[in-house]
């Protein structure tokens, strides 16, 4: 009886096993069928024009009537300011309200302020975009003394915004996992309330509030639809957070619909897909190598 | 229940194939898709037998799915290219060009700004990125920032072709999504300039939009600065930067997209033209359309 019982266990747990593991190959395949999509499908441009055109060259004007040039510098600055303005303005905030929900706020409070910061992540970009235009964009212009609001910072804000509910609550999550004992032991050594948080509790959650600006990073670089509809599309190398610019993401968007499939505009689309994905993938790696470093140091 | 069946197989096929309606697909211009919209509906209510879906995307979307064949028309505000027709060939298509409508390209500057006019070459190098500041073209010293159209627009090959000479526009214009986008840019920006299609830029009374003002255009330095916003300067030919609004269909049109584009030419569909802020088909264009039997 007791060994037969043994045996289905065996069975079912193998069975998980095997099942779990060919989630993982899925997902991998999946990756894998993702990037050679990509470089099979620029590779043509890649090799006609060759890396240097897009990566050495200033312009993107691929249906210019003087010379056709592939230039993907200026939107790779673009996504990278408007992505990193993002994070600047998001994960401050965002840590602070997620130590604030944490470890400060009485339960009721608590109760309000986790759904509300949850619902900001359901609204559909297109919709923060919308308020780029028509709310964020005209207060910048007017702060700014500028003509037109359209810029990287109206871009970053609205991005932080959208970055914050994944910031929140996975900090939230790193804070709350903190175990008692840490805090208990820092309180009885005498340690303010204040001090217990900022010394005790944020570090010990630092793999889990890192893991969480990576991800608020990867949305905030791959974001597509608001930074299409509020930053001006303006393909010029940009000198400040004032000045218009065109994100990768945008670029892909706005020009996919009227290339040719298999034209070296449209194979070239693909390079900057290819290029963006490579970011995000470099993102990721070098946020898993720092995670792993904390959780030594902690070890 | 053989019976049955009979009678709910009846029903629902014989009112089917009596009230079967033909599905026009048309597609391209986001300058023409108000216009054809407003045609398709009037169109439809005369014509109950033929369903009409509008969409924009801009014309070189609309082109490249008549390629495709994917649309029966497609509207356009520019002409096909060279390139596009030899693409429809290689599939087959053979693209047939109809002039509906006639757009004056309107250069729209903010309500604040005192400039009046502005020559076609001076139009030109402000959005090659060669002036860059108000007071270069007689105005306050205040920097000039551009609101043009994305590439898919066929307004913007056309004023890339017609106003800038084939040249590149400046990389510091700001790309917007249509003319409607132009609009309420240019109405907050004091510095702003952009270019719009005729029928954007009055309201439904035919006034212009509070806030924009429409700058009179010159052919050049010593000509007079003429208006796009009276009808005679367009069919006299006299404004220098209007242009034809067309459709393309896949061979000589027949059966509904030619009772369409006849709606459309008839004086009725050009009296829509007008209301909906354009001008009718004059001139060379008209002779075009009567070779195809319009």
């Amino acid at each position: 009886m007791r060994r037969r019982f043994s045996s289905w266990r065996d069975l079912k747990e193998n069975a998980l096993r095997l099942f779990f593991a060919a989630n993982g190959v899925l997902a991998i395949v999946i990756l894998l069928g993702i990037f050679s999509l990509l470089f099979t499908e620029s590779l043509p441009a890649l090799k006609q024009l060759g890396v240097g055109e897009f990566f050495f060259h200033l312009r993107w004007d691929p249906t210019s009537p003087e010379r056709a040039s592939y230039g993907i510098l200026a939107m790779v600055l673009s996504t990278l300011m408007v992505s990193f303005g993002a994070l600047v303005i998001a994960v401050p905030v965002g840590v602070a309200c997620a130590a604030f929900l944490a470890d400060v706020a009485p339960p009721q409070l608590r109760e309000v302020l986790k759904p509300v910061v949850e619902i900001l992540a359901s609204i559909p970009s297109v919709v923060v975009g919308f308020l780029g235009v028509v709310l964020v964009g005209p207060v910048i212009a007017r702060v700014f003394r500028m003509p037109s609001g359209l810029c990287a910072l109206n871009g970053a804000l609205l991005l932080a915004v959208m970055a914050l509910p994944t910031i929140v609550s996975i900090c939230e999550d790193a804070i709350v996992s903190v175990p008692q004992e840490f805090k208990s032991a820092s309180l009885a050594l005498g340690a303010t309330k204040w001090q217990t948080l900022v010394h005790v509790t944020l570090p010990s959650a630092s793999s889990g509030i890192i893991a969480a600006v990576m991800l608020g990073m990867g949305r905030a670089i791959g974001e597509t639809m608001t930074v299409l509809m509020a930053t001006g599309n303006a393909a010029a190398v940009p000198r400040s957070f004032l000045d218009p610019v065109r994100t990768m993401t945008a670029t892909i968007a706005i020009e996919m619909g009227e290339t040719v499939q298999g034209s070296l505009h449209y194979q070239s689309l693909f390079v900057i897909g290819l290029v963006l994905f490579c970011m995000t993938f470099a993102v990721n790696v070098v946020s898993d190598l720092v995670l792993e470093r904390f959780q030594r140091v902690r070890r | 229940m053989r019976r049955i069946m009979a009678i709910l197989i009846a029903g629902v096929f014989v009112p089917t194939l009596l009230f079967s309606q033909e599905l026009l697909q048309i597609r391209g211009s986001d300058t023409m898709v108000n216009l054809v919209q407003r045609l398709a509906e009037v169109y439809m209510e005369k014509n109950p037998q033929v369903a009409c879906a509008v969409s924009g995307g801009g014309s070189g979307v609309g082109i490249a799915a008549l390629i495709a064949n994917r649309v029966h028309i497609a509207n356009a505000s520019r002409e096909m290219k060279e390139k596009e027709y030899a693409a429809a060939k290689e599939n087959g298509v053979i693209p047939v060009e109809i002039a509906i409508a006639i757009d004056a390209l309107s250069i729209a500057v903010n309500s604040s700004n005192p400039v009046t006019k502005l020559t076609k070459d001076q139009i030109g190098a402000i959005f090659r990125g060669e002036i860059t500041n108000w007071s270069e073209v007689g105005g306050p010293n205040l920097p000039i920032s551009l609101y043009g159209r994305q590439p898919n627009s066929g307004t913007y090959v056309f004023f890339q072709e017609f106003v800038l000479g084939n040249k590149n526009y400046s990389p510091r214009m700001k790309q917007m999504n249509g003319n409607a986008q132009i609009v309420e840019a240019l109405r907050t920006d004091k510095g702003g300039i952009g270019y719009v299609g005729v029928g954007y830029v009055r309201d439904e009374q035919g006034q212009v939009i509070p806030g924009l003002k429409v700058v009179e255009v010159a052919k050049d330095a010593k000509s007079p600065g003429v208006s796009p916003l009276l009808t005679e300067n367009i069919t006299t030919g006299r404004y220098p930067i209007a242009r034809a609004l067309y459709q393309y269909a896949n061979g000589t049109p027949k059966g509904a997209v030619r009772s369409f584009i006849a709606f459309e030419l008839s004086a009725e569909g050009q009296k829509i033209v007008e209301e909906m802020g354009f001008y009718p088909v004059s001139g060379k264009y008209l002779e075009a359309n009567k070779k195809l039997g319009f």
